[in-house]
């Protein structure tokens, strides 16, 4: 077993970028997640495992030295909060045109502009629909614990590395900022610069003596050459669809409804299903982990296995709702109920909003 | 077991730290437990409150609306939280600085006077640890010697050697609870 320590969720994180063998983080402070980079600047990873942490002087910034330190194959990440990730969003059209493997996590908060710096779900469009211009996606994993806070950081790597594609940890306020018992993976060694220059072929390290120039650039001005490009990351968006999707599934093997959440109103919904059964509802719970890809199929089966409604529940005015009833496709009955603003609906308002949209039934 | 606990009053009086102190001592007996600070544009003299859950099992909601136990150190969150505590629960307060006392019939009410015994001790900042010691009197959800396991493990080296004096607090808030109406 790892070690076991009580961690706000931002902390977790940043913990996990050590460990993770992270070599660079670059990031600007914003609430609520601005422990991230405290936590990172007070334990002096460059100390424990070599990696870097700067201040930036802006996201701007920021997302920009990852798509330089992403590009040599480095392991680089961000964080911030919404308005911080609006302004990454250049960047991040850029990175995923280039493919360049980089990891940014966005501890959401109330909208839109300013906003509050409450817990919110409001930038799911911005996170699974592209965010940037251009036909693009992020891999977007959507924590509901401290826990995932941690174990989320390696694996979004592994997928940023696997298929040359920015990911996003799409957490918010309420699990930024609470504290949970979290059991720490086992540090991983950074990468040395020949195990990147054996894995990475694409890294743009300085010309190899004997080898190819590699580039890498968003840029191409041949429009035939452009729409190529553009086959070949719509392959990749599809292989990514087919074998990415990760949710956890609550009470659903005899639910007739099926509650959809993630994040931490997947945490408020699986109170709701307790007091729901407790009142002979038969409801059950289905958390996307990945937002991008979207859990369609598992969906797509909970339909023909006779499920009579869905209910998404977000802290987001109806976002959700959009992919699950693509997913639901008019077979069945899609309802919303959420909060927002900053506001986190309680459990029993959930269930209250359930009876509300299925009573007749 | 489940113990749904809110913990509110000014900013500076501990609130959170007393609520961190407890969510260790449960991790120290393997119990799951969450904790959940109010944050914000929050200040020294602003309202401050923390919900933390400490249980056998697994915890689905950190965000909940009525409570096992509040523990309730200034009259706007005597006024905010009275409301939500379930009902059979137990409300703890510290009379100094309450203008309403609470006017529930059917919870549990007990006072500490956590503020004067942190004066007559001569450390102010103990004030917290004497309300938690009373909490844990009228509560025992964690064992007082995981309470320190916990101490020790929240706080820096360098503070360890005030570990004793928070100690002391604990008992001295133990000994202190006075019962107001039990239902």
């Amino acid at each position: 077993m790892g070690e076991l320590r009580l961690m706000k969720g931002n902390e977790a994180l940043a913990e996990a970028a050590i460990r993770a063998g992270v070599d660079g983080y670059f990031g600007y402070p914003i609430t609520p997640q601005s422990e991230v980079i405290e936590y990172l600047t007070s334990e002096k990873p460059h100390e424990r495992t070599g990696m870097v942490v700067l201040q930036a002087e802006s996201e701007v910034a920021s997302i920009n030295m990852l798509y330089g330190g992403g590009a040599t194959g480095k392991k680089v990440m961000t964080s911030s909060s919404s308005p911080g990730i609006s302004l990454m969003q250049e960047g991040l059209s850029y990175i995923a045109g280039a493919e360049i493997p980089c990891v940014v996590v966005n501890v959401v908060r109330g909208g839109p502009g300013l906003g509050d710096i409450q817990p919110s779900q409001s930038d799911y469009f911005q996170a699974v629909k592209g965010g940037g211009h251009g036909d693009y996606r992020l891999i977007v994993l959507a924590p509901s614990s401290v826990q995932e806070m941690s174990d989320f950081v390696p694996l979004a790597f592994d997928l940023a590395f696997k298929y040359r594609n920015p990911a996003m940890i799409m957490s918010d306020g309420l699990i930024g900022q609470m504290m949970e018992k979290v059991e720490l993976f086992d540090p991983m060694p950074r990468m040395t610069d020949k195990e990147i220059e054996e894995k990475f072929p694409w890294a743009t390290n300085g010309k190899p003596v004997g080898k190819e120039r590699r580039i890498i650039t968003s840029l191409d001005l041949d429009p035939a050459r452009l729409e190529v490009h553009n086959h070949h990351l719509q392959k990749k968006y599809r292989e990514i669809e087919e074998n990415e999707v990760r949710y956890e599934m609550f009470d659903c093997d005899d639910a007739e409804y099926i509650i959809v959440a993630y994040g931490s109103s997947a945490r408020v919904c699986q109170k709701s299903i307790q007091l729901a059964r407790e009142e002979g509802i038969k409801v059950g719970l289905i958390r996307p982990i990945t937002l991008w890809p979207f859990p369609k199929k598992q969906i797509n089966e909970l339909v023909e296995k006779g499920v009579k409604g869905f209910l998404s529940v977000e802290m987001s005015a109806g976002q959700m709702v959009e992919d699950i009833q693509l997913a639901v496709n008019g077979r069945t009955r899609v309802e919303y109920f959420g909060r927002y603003g900053g506001m986190i609906p309680s459990p029993e308002e959930v269930v209250e909003a359930f009876k509300n949209k299925f009573q007749e039934d | 077991m489940t113990e749904e606990i809110i913990i509110a009053g000014f900013g500076g009086q501990g609130v959170l730290s007393m609520g961190k102190i407890l969510a260790y001592s449960g991790v120290m007996q393997d119990q799951e437990v969450s904790w959940l600070p109010s944050y914000g544009p929050e200040m020294r003299g602003g309202t401050a409150n923390v919900t933390v859950i400490v249980s056998d099992e697994r915890i689905s909601s950190p965000s909940i609306s009525s409570f096992d136990t509040a523990i309730i150190l200034n009259q706007q969150s005597m006024d905010k939280f009275e409301p939500t505590v379930k009902p059979g629960g137990v409300l703890l307060y510290d009379p100094n600085g309450i203008s309403r006392p609470p006017e529930r019939k059917d919870i549990n009410i007990y006072t500490v006077e956590g503020a004067r015994l942190a004066a007559e001790m001569g450390n102010t900042k103990i004030f917290n640890m004497i309300v938690l010691g009373a909490y844990l009197k009228v509560k025992p959800i964690v064992k007082l010697e995981n309470v320190i396991k916990g101490l020790r493990k929240s706080l820096p080296e360098r503070y360890h050697k005030l570990i004793p004096l928070n100690e002391d607090a604990i008992t001295m808030g133990m000994k202190n609870v006075n019962e107001v109406q039990t239902v």
